[in-house]
């Protein structure tokens, strides 16, 4: 039996989705744009799926713009806003040091084009810090960009509180709620922000499929320009079958949130990270445990390599993960917990175990029988390699 | 048995990977990434790029078994990047190969490789290990392609790596290992040989060291074995024992590079006929049976992995020293290379030149 405990990394396409691509690929094949009945069947699914996914974060249908994923939709939001803005003499992109790489290399990227960029830290309890930001942000800042919630840690961030501010100044608020969408409620309303960016297959959905919600009155520049799809802000034929199946998606995952179903997942979390903390010594929560989704734990392991920790749970068929996972797919130390003021050797000693809604409680089980004799061999054998050394 | 197999992306580490999974082993294949691929402004050369590292999965892929890339970006810092700095910096050579296959391959992987169940490490080294019946312990073989043999760089393996060490190519020709890894249908069956170092992939030693170690000023006299200034060289981490080319020097015999001395910057160079020399010694000696022997050794002895061997009398000298006397001179010994020990097929151990 293999345990999939990677859900923040990707989830399981449900059976629904994978029926609703299957349907679009098949009887939805016309384009869009066309004038003719092929075209408007294709149109009415395109439009469906954009309900669903507008529902899911309680926006308007008008305001979702379908992108192939969520770095795709970060990237339309910052390089489009930041462009549109430059003509009024707002340079400055103000954003967090525990955002998701989709989203700090391309406010790096744009400091080739002039952009000022400010990165503001995070505390111990992964929550950017409210009073930095509010000291970066200035009537210069064209864009803020801060995640909805922690990939890593799963830690929620005081968006609501960061739009007070940046609308104080007149900066838009560009958040990656990636791992937001489908785990906790989400209102764009509610937040106050001007953008939002998500990615289906976080919450059961087909891959290369995101979204991105842009506020009514928000002008970006296109970064992909063509044809007039989706309003003028993207070109190229939309992806009706991922569009069909993110609509799907995003209907279970409402669905779900409205039936409260994520408190389940939440107590097998609890139940898996209380088990660690009580059998496994020199175990630690990293992250705010009472502010953050329910699906995610991140705990550090002290005096073990995080990644032979991975690699013995892999061969053991338990999948887990750690920070991001660069080019080559090895490990490297987490720039989330070293955003968070964690010393070094935490940030290479963590595995990150997200859940969803598949997870079972003898899945559980199994990961609490194997752990702790693991974390024992691994840790004897580290000491023995330092003493020959 | 589970077996973790160091990958390298090259057709050697594959067969041998290939051939372990197909007698049945339960093969993790464990390759190292050596440097960030994204930060680094040397891009990747022959071993370790990223490249290189995507063979190797995709072999893993196509076999059927797990594989995992290691970041040792660290530790290959540590034991391989720096010390191959500060010896070209202290006038030596290095042959950066040694410490990464016994202190990263064999010494690490098998510190990994016991905490995944894995009870040995296997590589594409054309080298061979059996253990003597008689005498109760493993020996470190020439791999049976005599001119693919690397068993230079496996000196400083001890009893402990060796029982745990497997070579599947060591028993086979080059030719063949490419024979067998068409047969396995891998996608790296026609991929080149590498041979230059790894990290340096253009080749530009000089310029590596320079950028690792920035000095002021690293020029100095060239001088013949009487101190006559007969020019100037930029550094002597530009040069080794034997070099000719590029002292630009105007005498009318070829003047050799005889002897680097970092401290005042000094260049000692001859003709040929001075290049010849009978003796060296050695230290960080290693004798891959444990101890070291009791009494001077007739074997025969290899200063340069692309030398051959010649015939020598090693005569063990306390703290893991010897000292090295060859039957007749040898050409350009080199500080900072490895002397290797043999006694005819066996590799007996080696240790590092000094003088």
């Amino acid at each position: 039996m293999r345990i999939y405990l990677d859900f923040n990394a990707t989830a399981p396409v449900a059976p629904e989705v994978q029926d609703a691509v299957a349907r679009a690929m098949r009887d939805d094949f016309g384009n869009p744009s066309s004038v003719h009945a092929f075209g408007q069947r294709a149109k009415a699914t395109l439009d469906e799926a954009r309900s669903h996914v507008a529902a899911l974060i309680g926006g308007d249908p008008a305001e979702i713009v379908f992108t192939s994923g969520g770095t795709e939709s970060d990237n339309l939001s910052i390089r489009g806003a930041f462009e549109a803005a430059r003509t009024s003499g707002r340079r400055r992109l103000v954003t967090s040091g525990i955002e998701h790489e989709a989203v700090l290399n391309t406010v790096k990227a744009l400091t080739a084009h002039g952009a000022e960029v400010v990165t503001v830290p995070a505390g111990r309890d992964g929550i950017v810090d409210v009073d930095a930001m509010a000291a970066a942000v200035t009537p210069e800042t064209a864009l803020v960009s801060v995640m909805l919630a922690n990939n890593e840690v799963g830690t929620i961030q005081p968006v609501q509180r960061i739009a007070d501010i940046c609308h104080q100044h007149g900066a838009w608020l560009h958040t990656d709620a990636v791992q937001a969408a489908g785990k906790i409620p989400v209102s764009v309303r509610a937040l106050g922000v001007d953008l939002l960016a998500m990615s289906a297959h976080k919450f059961s959905g087909p891959k290369g499929i995101g979204a991105l919600w842009i506020r009514r009155g928000v002008r970006l520049m296109s970064q992909a320009t063509g044809g007039r799809q989706e309003r003028n802000r993207r070109g190229g034929t939309e992806n009706v079958p991922a569009i069909a199946g993110m609509g799907v998606a995003a209907r279970l995952a409402r669905e779900a949130l409205d039936r409260d179903a994520l408190s389940a997942t939440a107590r097998l979390r609890d139940r898996l990270e209380r088990g660690i903390l009580e059998t496994i010594e020199g175990t630690a929560v990293n992250g705010a445990p009472d502010r953050r989704v329910p699906n995610t734990t991140n705990i550090s392991f002290d005096g073990i390599e995080a990644e032979s920790l991975l690699i013995a749970l892999d061969l053991e068929g338990i999948a887990v993960s750690t920070g991001s996972a660069c080019s080559s797919g090895t490990l490297e130390p987490s720039h989330v917990l070293r955003a968070m003021g964690l010393p070094q050797a935490f940030a290479r000693n963590s595995l990150r175990f997200s859940l969803g809604s598949t997870t079972t409680d003898q899945e559980i089980d199994l990961v609490l029988t194997v752990m702790p004799a693991l974390v024992t061999k691994l840790r004897r054998l580290g000491r023995t390699a330092a003493a020959l050394r | 048995m589970r077996v973790v197999v160091a990958m390298s992306g090259g057709v050697d580490s594959s067969v041998a990977a290939g051939l372990l999974a197909e007698a049945g082993h339960d093969v993790i294949g464990l390759s190292m990434q050596l440097y960030d691929q994204r930060a680094s402004p040397e891009a990747f050369g022959s071993c370790c790029s990223l490249d290189d590292l995507h063979d190797a999965r995709r072999v893993a892929g196509a076999l059927g078994f797990p594989h995992y890339i290691l970041n040792f970006e660290r530790e290959f810092h540590a034991t391989v990047v720096d010390r191959f700095v500060s010896e070209y910096a202290a006038g030596r050579t290095p042959i950066p190969c040694v410490q990464c296959n016994s202190d990263l391959k064999f010494q690490t992987l098998a510190d990994r490789a016991a905490g995944f169940g894995a009870a040995a490490v296997a590589t594409g080294h054309y080298a061979r290990v059996v253990f003597d019946e008689d005498g109760r312990r493993y020996r470190l073989l020439r791999g049976v392609d005599a001119g693919k043999d690397q068993s230079y760089f496996l000196f400083s393996l001890t009893q402990d790596h060796l029982a745990h060490a497997m070579f599947p190519v060591g028993h086979l020709s080059k030719t063949d290992v490419r024979k067998h890894a068409e047969r396995l249908g891998l996608s790296v069956a026609g991929k080149p040989d590498s041979h230059e170092i790894c990290f340096i992939p253009d080749g530009d030693t000089a310029g590596f060291v320079e950028r690792h170690l920035p000095a002021d000023d690293r020029t100095g006299d060239i001088v013949d074995s009487g101190g006559r200034v007969l020019g100037r060289h930029r550094g002597v981490h530009r040069l080794t024992i034997g070099q000719r080319k590029g002292l630009g020097l105007s005498t009318g015999t070829p003047m050799y590079v005889l002897k680097l001395d970092p401290a005042d910057a000094r260049v000692t160079v001859g003709p040929r006929e001075e290049l010849g020399r009978r003796d060296l010694t050695a230290s960080r000696v290693n004798w891959i049976a444990g101890d070291p022997p009791t009494a001077p050794r007739p074997l025969t002895a290899r200063i340069r992995h692309r030398h051959h061997d010649a015939p020598a009398i090693v005569t063990p000298d306390g703290d893991a020293r010897a000292i090295v006397r060859f039957a007749s001179p040898q050409m350009a010994v080199t500080p900072g290379q490895a002397v290797v020990f043999y006694d005819g097929e066996e590799c007996v151990g080696g240790g590092w030149i000094d003088t």
